[in-house]
């Protein structure tokens, strides 16, 4: 791994070259050092996978909102302010008893940024990308993700037009929990389609 | 493009590794290389296909051997010097300026 070395470690030559460019472009004035700064820490704090809880914890108490969710995925989750970059044309997949969605990107790296932030590394590592499509039911079960033979797996390869959220299925025993406490059961794999949503506690 | 970004059901990649409470980024100059993303594509520096165009020219044995944002690295070194934006012996050269004065 390229990132093991203490901190006292001199810059990588990477580290150097990311220097180098953005010096260049600061002094020819095409780029403002405080732009990346803001960028980073709105990616860092900001945005992330809490976004998409909203969006299926909402669909799981308003069947209105499903509804628009799967039928105009952007317009649905843009009512809820989560809307931009890497999520400008997007698709719902809901998982039923009969029907559970993976959704991978197998160039690259395509992933829905509003709703669930910056990808995970195994998203984007060779491994994922090259197995989610030919071995879906193995990636699932590595990811603790048992399912019976008669549900059929569809899997999603996003591309740099489309992105894909799997709204996942409500776990049983959720009957009178709040939309923020259906929120906090919706973890990110079960978004991507590589874990459940969590059983509530107790 | 056909070429080794097309990765889908090729075998024997090794098992998939998770990272628990990954960081969202593991180095400061990852940041710093994904910031860069919205200032060069808001310059007009490139768009998005360029972009995905540019990181799929690379040689295959670099692709695999590199990291994510390395290849977004590359990207901007790539596409900035093929745009005239910037050199390549400005670039070498600031890298090594700023190794100098590291030292």
């Amino acid at each position: 791994m390229a990132h093991d070395h203490g901190h006292n470690a001199p810059p990588s030559d990477t580290a150097m070259r990311a220097k180098a460019l953005e010096t260049l472009l600061t002094e020819k004035g095409l780029l403002d050092p405080a732009a990346i700064d803001a960028l980073v820490e709105t990616y860092e704090t900001r945005v992330g996978p809490r976004n998409g809880a909203r969006v299926v914890a909402r669909a799981w108490t308003d069947s209105d909102y499903k509804a628009r969710l799967l039928e105009d995925g952007t317009g649905a989750i843009a009512e809820l302010g989560f809307s931009g970059v890497q999520g400008e044309d997007m698709v719902v997949v809901e998982n039923t008893d009969d029907v559970h969605n993976l959704v991978t990107c197998t160039l690259c790296s395509c992933y829905p940024w509003p709703t669930l932030g910056l990808p995970p590394i195994w998203f984007k590592s060779a491994p994922y990308r090259a197995r989610s499509v030919i071995d879906p039911r193995g990636v699932l079960r590595e990811f603790g993700v048992e399912l019976s033979e008669d549900v059929e797996v569809r899997v999603w390869d996003s591309n740099a037009e489309l992105r894909y959220l799997v709204l996942p299925q409500r776990p049983a025993g959720t009957e009178g929990m709040s939309e923020d406490e259906l929120a906090g059961l919706v973890t990110r794999d079960s978004m991507i389609g590589t874990g459940l949503a969590q059983a509530p506690a107790g | 493009m056909n070429g080794i970004h097309d990765m889908g059901g090729m075998q024997c990649m090794g098992p998939i590794v998770r990272e628990e409470n990954e960081p969202r980024f593991h180095e400061e100059w990852e940041g710093r290389v994904f910031g860069m993303f919205f200032t060069n594509f808001a310059e007009g520096h490139f768009n998005v296909d360029m972009f995905r165009h540019a990181i799929e020219r690379m040689g295959p044995a670099e692709y695999l051997e590199t990291s994510y944002y390395e290849h977004w690295l590359h990207v901007y070194e790539t596409v900035l010097v093929e745009r005239g934006i910037l050199t390549q012996a400005e670039i070498d050269e600031k890298i090594a300026s700023l190794r100098q004065a590291g030292d």
